[in-house]
């Protein structure tokens, strides 16, 4: 085998050249910080009265076209995938997701969602303790916890996935969902310290679901569905900067005060006035994970809610990025050092050939 | 042999012809039609059948992952562990091409061809794992560098080609393809420098994809430094993978490599087993791992097997030079790190996570189809290999 060396140490300059053009500039590291005109969703689980307005509402109010629960047919979803262009359907929805084929005898009149799934953005859950008797109270008592994508101010989800089809609406600081990019690996669904995303496992072109905050309404001016048919003001929509003060005030109010709160929307006039609950341990949602656009509240521990304990304080994809940055660093040093050893043991190579004048 | 020109006509039929030719090869001795290769097309016929009902009905119907548990067997074993297998081909690629060192090189072929299915393997898997099999080329083009499995795709992808450009010399050989040839000789330094990077990197990157799981991975596995545990491992597993396929086609196929090139992979093996065995200890002890390391019933017990099985028997077999002149002695060891190694990406691919996902209620075990496919993958990889020793000049320097 002959190869010039000079030849291929202008090879290796050449590849070397291509290699750090195409290293893309662009900033890659997500951001950590919070849009300034982020909205989110402020939920005290005090005030929560299980009636479930918040689910059926937004079933209805997402399966509309732009809706996160939309879905046109498979051949036009398969379609569109293929030639990556992003559909504009305007069609009337199929088929409504209700998740009536699980339930036996419903005859397809009712929906009885038991956990987030591919039909189910959001979920009212409740916790029993012995005889269940007291609200908000952690032994013999009871209360009401709801499950729904948090949106992160810096989202796993959105970090690993592959072709990006999972992106943070840099104003409103929305997580959304871009079917056609989708490749159904799941790695979101790995990824996402509550694991909120669900997957349509039954479906031969499954999409992933979890809510967007209606972002199609926010573009129309409206706000989220569940905020806007909570009857108690449970589940407020606004600004998030505003929503943490406003959640902060509430936790550090004596329990027992009276105040009024704001109903459907963080600056409404239309207010109920109760005393303050005692709430449990903290805030959540102001570290967890590097901070989250929707914040809770809640007079029972979120650990005792079954919430994972162990999610850290800080940004997840950073953990990845520390990683990522170092890859054109590894090209570079083996390209140089690969280069070096095969000069310095080809040259020792040829004497002893000169000597023994034999090779392979 | 059957003369493809008469029906082919002079150009197609001699190129087959050519390529059909195993002259080379019989000295090996290998028989295509025996129970063994129908019991290999029996799998890969169910694999293929699993395949199909997968697309056509979804991984709800054909698997049991759930949303809880969303990677299952496939990833585990067929990506994570077919990957790693593949380690050997570019750690002999490189010491051959860019440490000259010659000795290794009647080995080359083999693990170079070795790798290509591995990586076939776990490409093929990764199709049928993925929800969208037809767009599964999307992150080609929608580039999203945050995410460590887009860089997966991207090197899975360029090192298939660059395993099949080493590997090509075989083909155009036969060919008699001279101009081809000298153009592979030509970049095969390049190739195989680009190889090598490419290998450090997506080994390391299998790993990296369980950074962003600090709090569902349990803390026996989940480190900061699981890249290079992934990488350090799947470098014991790629010797201890030439020395089992070297010893192995050596005893079935008839023909004898020289023993200092089996003593040279066995060092390697205790070089870079008690490196991943330093590394594991102190993770683990520095971490919150140590408090769970007897204590977390099957998940301990996983743990302390994958260790024992993968790196400290076999270290310990091979740790006395005597021993590591052994053949059986090195056989043994490197089907041990082998089964460790595999254990070990099946532990962090499925049971790491079973901690999180059991206290929400879930649970997972691989379905038959599951099953059926993987092993049919398993099947196509042996297969295919046996196909190429026989026409291929895979043993280019032994035996004669
Ligand atoms: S809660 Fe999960 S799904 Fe929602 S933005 Fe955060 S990581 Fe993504
Ligand atoms: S399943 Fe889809 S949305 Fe989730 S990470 Fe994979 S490609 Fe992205």
């Amino acid at each position: 085998m002959t190869i010039s060396r000079r030849g291929f140490l202008k090879g290796v300059a050449g590849s070397a050249a291509v290699l750090a053009a195409g290293i893309p500039t662009v900033e890659a590291k997500m951001s950590t910080e919070l849009p300034p005109e982020a909205v989110g969703l402020l939920y005290d689980a005090t005030l929560c009265i299980g009636c479930k307005s918040c689910m059926v509402n937004c079933k209805t109010k997402n399966s509309v076209p732009g809706g996160a629960l939309y879905k046109d047919g498979i051949v036009p979803g398969v379609v569109d995938s293929l030639l990556c262009r992003k559909s504009e359907k305007t069609a009337a929805i199929l088929s409504p997701p209700y998740e009536t084929k699980t339930i036996r005898g419903n005859e397809g009149i009712w929906d009885a969602s038991q956990d987030l799934s591919g039909d189910t953005l959001n979920i009212i859950k409740a916790y029993r303790n012995g005889t269940g008797e007291t609200k908000d109270s952690p032994t013999n008592g009871h209360a009401f916890f709801k499950q729904q994508c948090l949106h992160c101010i810096s989202p796993a989800c959105v970090s690993v996935c592959p072709p990006g089809a999972l992106i943070k609406d840099p104003k409103t600081g929305i997580v959304y969902y871009d079917a056609y990019r989708c490749i159904g690996c799941r790695y979101c669904q790995l990824a996402c310290p509550f694991t909120i995303p669900r997957y349509e496992w039954n479906s031969a072109w499954p999409e992933i679901r979890k809510c967007q905050l209606c972002r199609h309404r926010v573009a129309e001016g409206k706000y989220a569905a569940c905020a806007e048919f909570c009857p108690t003001g449970a589940t407020i929509f606004g600004n998030v900067t505003a929503l943490r003060e406003e959640a902060k005030k509430r936790f550090a109010m004596k329990p027992g005060t009276i105040y009024d709160f704001p109903v459907q929307t963080l600056d409404s006039k239309n207010c109920s006035t109760r005393p303050v609950a005692s709430y449990a341990d903290k805030v959540y949602g102001l570290t967890e994970a590097g901070g989250t656009q929707n914040l809770m509240l809640s007079a029972v521990s979120f650990e005792l809610l079954g919430f994972s304990k162990d999610i850290p304080a800080s940004a997840l994809p950073d953990l990845t990025w520390a990683y990522i940055a170092k890859i054109p660093w590894v090209f570079l040093g083996v390209f140089l050092g690969g280069t070096s050893l095969y000069a310095i043991t080809s040259r020792r190579n040829k004497n002893s050939a000169d000597k023994e004048d034999h090779h392979d | 042999m059957i003369d493809f020109t008469t029906s082919l006509g002079p150009k197609l039929g001699g190129t087959l012809n050519k390529l059909l030719d195993d002259r080379h090869s019989r000295h090996l001795g290998i028989k295509m039609d025996t129970p063994f290769t129908r019991v290999l097309i029996l799998l890969i016929l169910g694999a293929a059948l699993v395949a199909g009902y997968r697309v056509i009905f979804g991984l709800g119907a054909s698997t049991n992952m759930n949303d809880y548990w969303p990677w299952g067997l496939w990833i585990a074993f067929d990506v994570l562990g077919g990957v790693a297998m593949a380690a050997g081909a570019f750690m002999i690629a490189g010491a051959v091409y860019i440490l000259n060192l010659k000795k290794y090189k009647c080995i080359a072929r083999a693990s170079i061809l070795n790798a290509f299915f591995g990586y076939l393997l776990a490409a093929i898997s990764i199709t049928f794992d993925v929800g969208r099999s037809a767009v599964i080329w999307h992150p080609l083009i929608m580039w999203q560098i945050n995410s460590v499995m887009f860089i997966v795709a991207l090197h899975l992808v360029l090192y298939l080609t660059t395993l099949a450009t080493e590997s090509s010399p075989m083909v155009f050989e036969k060919l008699g393809w001279q101009r081809a040839l000298n153009n592979v000789h030509r970049i095969m330094v390049g190739a195989v420098m680009f190889g090598v990077a490419l290998s450090l990197l997506h080994q390391s990157s299998l790993g990296a994809n369980y950074l962003i799981l600090p709090s569902k991975l349990s803390p026996l596995w989940y480190s900061k430094h699981i890249p290079y545990m992934f990488l350090v491992s799947a470098l014991m597993m790629g010797f201890s993978m030439v020395s089992f396929e070297t010893i192995l086609t050596g005893k079935v196929f008839n023909h004898q490599v020289p023993k200092n090139v089996l003593e040279g992979l066995a060092k390697g093996i205790v070089c870079f087993g008690s490196l991943y065995f330093v590394m594991k200890m102190v993770t683990v002890f520095s971490g919150p791992g140590r408090t769970v390391l007897f204590s977390d019933g099957f998940l301990s017990f996983m743990w302390l097997l994958e260790m024992a099985v993968g790196v400290i028997i076999p270290v310990l077999l091979l740790a006395k030079t005597a021993s590591r002149k052994h053949t059986d002695t090195i056989f043994v060891a490197s089907i041990l790190v082998i089964l460790g190694v595999l254990l070990n990406r099946l532990n962090v691919g499925v049971f790491a996570v079973s901690g999180y996902a059991n206290h929400v209620g879930s649970d997972y075990f691989p379905s038959l189809m599951e099953f059926i496919l993987t092993a049919g993958m398993i099947a196509f990889a042996v297969l295919g290999f046996k196909v190429c020793a026989k026409y291929l000049n895979l043993f280019p320097d032994t035996g004669h």
